[in-house]
């Protein structure tokens, strides 16, 4: 632990006293079974933090005018005394955790062991096996590192420094002007990026070679016997399977890529035709928007399963009688609820409550399910007792949406007074839609997917055989916002250096929009 | 810190937006709001990275509480949903409230406007009081403390009281080794100026009127401020007779009167007399009225006091008419006829509220 404290020299300056009560900390999360990377914590003041914070929890990031004007939201709502940053840990190895300079001992206790149950979700749940760098290859085992001694290299912090000096480089070569247009317009496509991209390994089989006669296509045939061949495969079927198949084939020909590719960046990053200082950007941004991809896609699970373990912590070892009060006053402002409005942090601590109480019960299973009592259903206990190993392994195993998707039930749902909401045209207000589990569930399933970005996927780069690249949104119920779609479609243009077109559905109709540089069209598909 | 350079990045975007929005904060006055003594607050459109996202309204999203369907959800406009964006990432009117100073405020505007920088008649005479924390005191405030010197003077006392062990370095202040901060007042001279707003308050003169000529004062104080550390104002009102009074009463009097020009400039050349030297002083006089003065008498008048009384004591006399529904908008041609030439003399007729920007280039394009 020394070495590597040395390694990042960033020495962990908190008191003797709060070092003391960190070793204990940690010794009591083992023993309930986390397993986390060593942590280093840091005594900030709040300007620090704000800073941190503005920079997304890396003290060193490459500059740029976003995380001032970030800087100067925090700092103001601290000023008016609107909200204040707690903690902030990063997900790196050994991970880095800052405390607020002047918050009473519970507060830092408490904040302590909220960090470490991020931490043991940074290191045992499987999205975040995509941010180990020396992960082999492409195809990250989702399932890497069940033993005790997995210590992976996320030298994240090491690695985003290192992004800031290249930028810093490329600022004084280039002037600051270039750059930061350049960031700006690679920051518009940062959420085009594949969630499933580290863990997918299936290649396309290698394409024919580069001869110029096509492999003679193959129409399959069924199986049958000698004597049924002409009825069960008739001659005139395989004559226009063949027509049809090679018709497909001579367009596939001239396509690439061959299927969609959602990871549009990493598309760019290969195919454009950038400058080498261009694609040192882009690549840089497409590294960091794919670094804080698993936490955009766990927000409920992470922030719930390190509010499960600060309040088991706390209440059931850490604290003593004086700071139980203190404790639940801060607990309880974390965990508010604003009338109306859903509190991730709640939502995520409750169903693993829920969990962990229903698998201790058995209210889970065939049986269960095919229970019609509902008397019975309200006293039912197995006294299975796996509460808490399947917490562990749900810790492991999902993401918020598969997490929603299984552990949401109806119960919980009438429990907890979910209700979906729309906007009303009429009312010229969001009104109470519905209190139907069914559409409950499909609503947060639907703004979870994807981390509720649209997906946006390469379909051709030689757009109507004009070196055009032409991207295709699947719409699902709802438009994209115009105008912020036609600046995105510039700053493709500014990357792709060619036209830029994008396949969607405006107002119920579909639409193809185009940038060809200087002006922006949209043509109904028929 | 490392924040500071992508801070003032921003703020470099910040003060574009402004400066492209400008035009328009001038013609809406009610934008801006002001912070404190030196400081305002400006509504800008949101800086943010566009990228493909959903349309904000469409999707609705899930929340908790109370209520049937049909009902408003309560506590104000949900938020986008937990998978969805940090505060203040997407809506479409989410608007950013910007604190620039003042003195920020009148670089943008001059270079929007391209204003000249004023040259500065005044002789830089009168005396201005400037406290500066450069004096240090035995006794105050613990707040200014000075730990260095009270450190040496605890250091120089244990020496020579032969209680210093080098060894062991511990020094100890006592009560009379404490040291403090103080201020010192030291007088600069300082260029000063003085603006005289005259507004005709007689019934022609309507709310909108008045509202212009309150929208372009903030500028034109704005502007001056930004030359002039002591910048003044006095405020004169005038129908029939002339009188003077505060801020306040400036902007919200209403007089049914006629109206009798001289008997303002009258009033000004007397506060002139009175109080602003001449040759001490940068002197700017703006009057507004919708130019329908009781008699040609009374204007030439006016032109009499304007030659022999303010145009040689004054940096520029600035004359604005706001056109209302019921002036007949004649005294902006009297004085362009008498005055003309003289330079001096600025005239501007403003229209409407979109009017105030090219006014206030007219009134400040000179540079005097």
């Amino acid at each position: 632990m020394t070495g590597v404290t040395a390694a990042y020299s960033l020495s962990p300056r908190i008191p003797r006293y709060l070092r003391a009560e960190q070793e204990r900390i940690e010794r009591v999360a083992r023993e309930y079974g986390l397993e986390f990377f060593p942590v280093l914590f840091e005594m900030v003041t709040y300007d620090q933090m704000n800073e941190i914070a503005a920079y997304g929890g890396f003290p060193n990031r490459y500059p740029h005018w976003r995380f001032g004007m970030d800087y100067e939201r925090l700092s103001r709502s601290t000023e008016y005394g609107l909200s204040k940053i707690y903690e902030l840990v990063i997900n790196n190895n050994p991970a880095v955790a800052y405390l607020l300079e002047g918050n009473s001992v519970t507060d830092q206790k408490l904040v302590m062991c909220h960090v470490l149950g991020h931490v043991d979700f940074f290191r045992n749940n499987f999205t975040f096996r995509a941010t180990d760098l020396d992960a082999p290859g492409r195809l990250v085992d989702p399932m890497r590192g069940q033993t005790e001694s997995y210590d992976p290299d996320r030298r994240w912090i090491d690695k985003l420094a290192n992004h800031g000096s290249i930028v810093r480089r490329l600022i004084d070569r280039h002037g600051v002007d270039k750059i930061e247009t350049f960031v700006d317009t690679c920051l518009s496509l940062d959420n085009l990026v594949d969630p499933w991209l580290p863990f997918v390994s299936r290649t396309r089989p290698s394409e024919p070679q580069a001869d110029d006669v096509p492999a003679p296509v193959e129409v399959p045939r069924f199986r049958a016997k000698e004597y049924m061949e002409g009825f069960i495969n008739p001659e005139e079927y395989l004559v226009e399977q063949r027509r049809k198949l090679e018709a497909a084939e001579a367009r596939d020909r001239g396509r690439f890529p061959l299927d969609p590719v959602a990871d549009v960046l990493g598309f760019l990053v290969e195919h454009a035709p950038l400058e080498r200082w261009e694609r040192a950007i882009l690549e840089i941004v497409r590294e960091e928007a794919y670094y804080f991809l698993p936490q955009a896609q766990t927000k409920i699970m992470n922030e719930g399963w390190a509010s499960y373990w600060h309040s088991r912590l706390m209440t059931e070892r850490v604290c003593d009688a004086t700071e139980i009060l203190d404790y639940a006053d801060n607990n309880a402002a974390v965990l508010a609820t604003s009338p109306g409005q859903l509190n991730p942090y709640k939502l995520g601590v409750e169903l693993f409550r829920d969990i962990e109480d229903r698998w201790n019960r058995g209210h889970f299973g065939r049986e269960w399910e095919e229970c019609d009592d509902l008397e019975e259903k309200r006293s039912w206990n197995n006294r299975l007792g796996l509460g808490r190993e399947k917490l562990f392994e749900v810790r492991r195993l999902y993401n918020d949406v598969t997490f929603i998707d299984e552990f949401l039930t109806p119960e919980f749902a009438i429990r907890h007074k979910l209700f979906t909401f729309e906007w009303s045209n009429r009312a010229d207000r969001f009104e109470i839609q519905s209190r139907e589990f069914r559409k409950v569930k499909e609503k947060l399933l639907y703004q979870l997917t994807n981390r509720g970005n649209p997906f946006v996927d390469v379909v051709d780069s030689n757009h109507d055989n004009r070196g055009e690249l032409l991207l295709r949104h699947r719409h699902e119920g709802v438009d994209l916002r115009a105008d912020y779609a036609r600046e995105t479609l510039a700053a493709l243009v500014r990357v792709w250096k060619r036209p830029v077109c994008l396949r969607t559905v405006v107002e119920g109709k579909p639409v193809i929009l185009r940038f060809d540089g200087k002006e922006h069209s949209s043509r109904v598909e028929s | 810190m490392k924040i500071d350079q992508d801070h003032s990045r921003f703020r470099d975007i910040v003060r574009g937006r402004i400066r492209q929005n400008l035009r328009g904060y001038i013609s809406q006055g009610e934008m801006i709001a002001r912070k404190g003594k030196d400081r305002v607050s400006i509504p800008i459109p949101e800086i943010d990275v566009p990228r493909f996202i959903h349309g904000s309204r469409q999707g609705g999203g899930v929340g908790q509480g109370e209520g049937k369907p049909g009902d408003p959800v309560s506590g104000g406009a949900p938020q986008e949903g937990p998978g969805g964006r940090k505060a203040g990432e997407g809506t479409a009117d989410h608007a950013l409230e910007v604190d620039v100073t003042l003195d920020e405020l009148a670089d943008i505007l001059g270079e929007e406007l391209e204003l000249p920088a004023i040259e500065n008649r005044g002789e830089s005479r009168i005396p201005s009081e400037r406290e500066k924390y450069t004096g240090i005191r035995r006794t105050g405030p613990e707040s200014l403390r000075h730990f260095k010197r009270t450190y040496r003077e605890a250091l120089r006392r244990s020496i020579a009281a032969g209680s210093y062990d080098p060894a062991r370095p511990i020094v100890v202040p006592q009560h009379d080794d404490k040291r403090f901060r103080s201020f010192k007042a030291s007088t600069e001279p300082a260029a000063n100026a003085v603006i005289l707003y005259m507004m005709d308050v007689s019934g022609s003169m309507g709310d909108e009127q008045k509202e212009i000529v309150r929208i372009e004062s903030f500028w034109l104080d704005t502007w001056l401020r930004k030359h002039y550390r002591g910048l003044e104002s006095r405020y004169i009102i005038h129908d029939a007779v002339a009188r003077e009074v505060d801020r306040d009463t400036f902007f919200h009097t209403r007089e049914s009167g006629g109206t009798m020009i001289s008997s303002a400039y009258r009033l000004a050349a007397e506060l002139i007399d009175a109080h602003y030297a001449a040759e001490e002083w940068n002197i700017y006089p703006f009057h507004f009225s919708d130019g329908d003065n009781w008699s040609m008498d009374d204007t030439l008048a006016c032109i009499e006091q304007l030659r022999r009384r303010l145009l040689p004591r004054v940096n520029q006399f600035a004359y604005g008419q706001v056109e209302s529904p019921y002036g007949s908008g004649q005294f902006i041609k009297d004085l362009r006829e008498h005055l003309g030439k003289d330079e001096r003399v600025v005239t501007s007729e403003i229209r409407d509220k979109d009017g105030i920007v090219g006014s206030i280039k007219e009134f400040l394009g000179k540079g005097r």
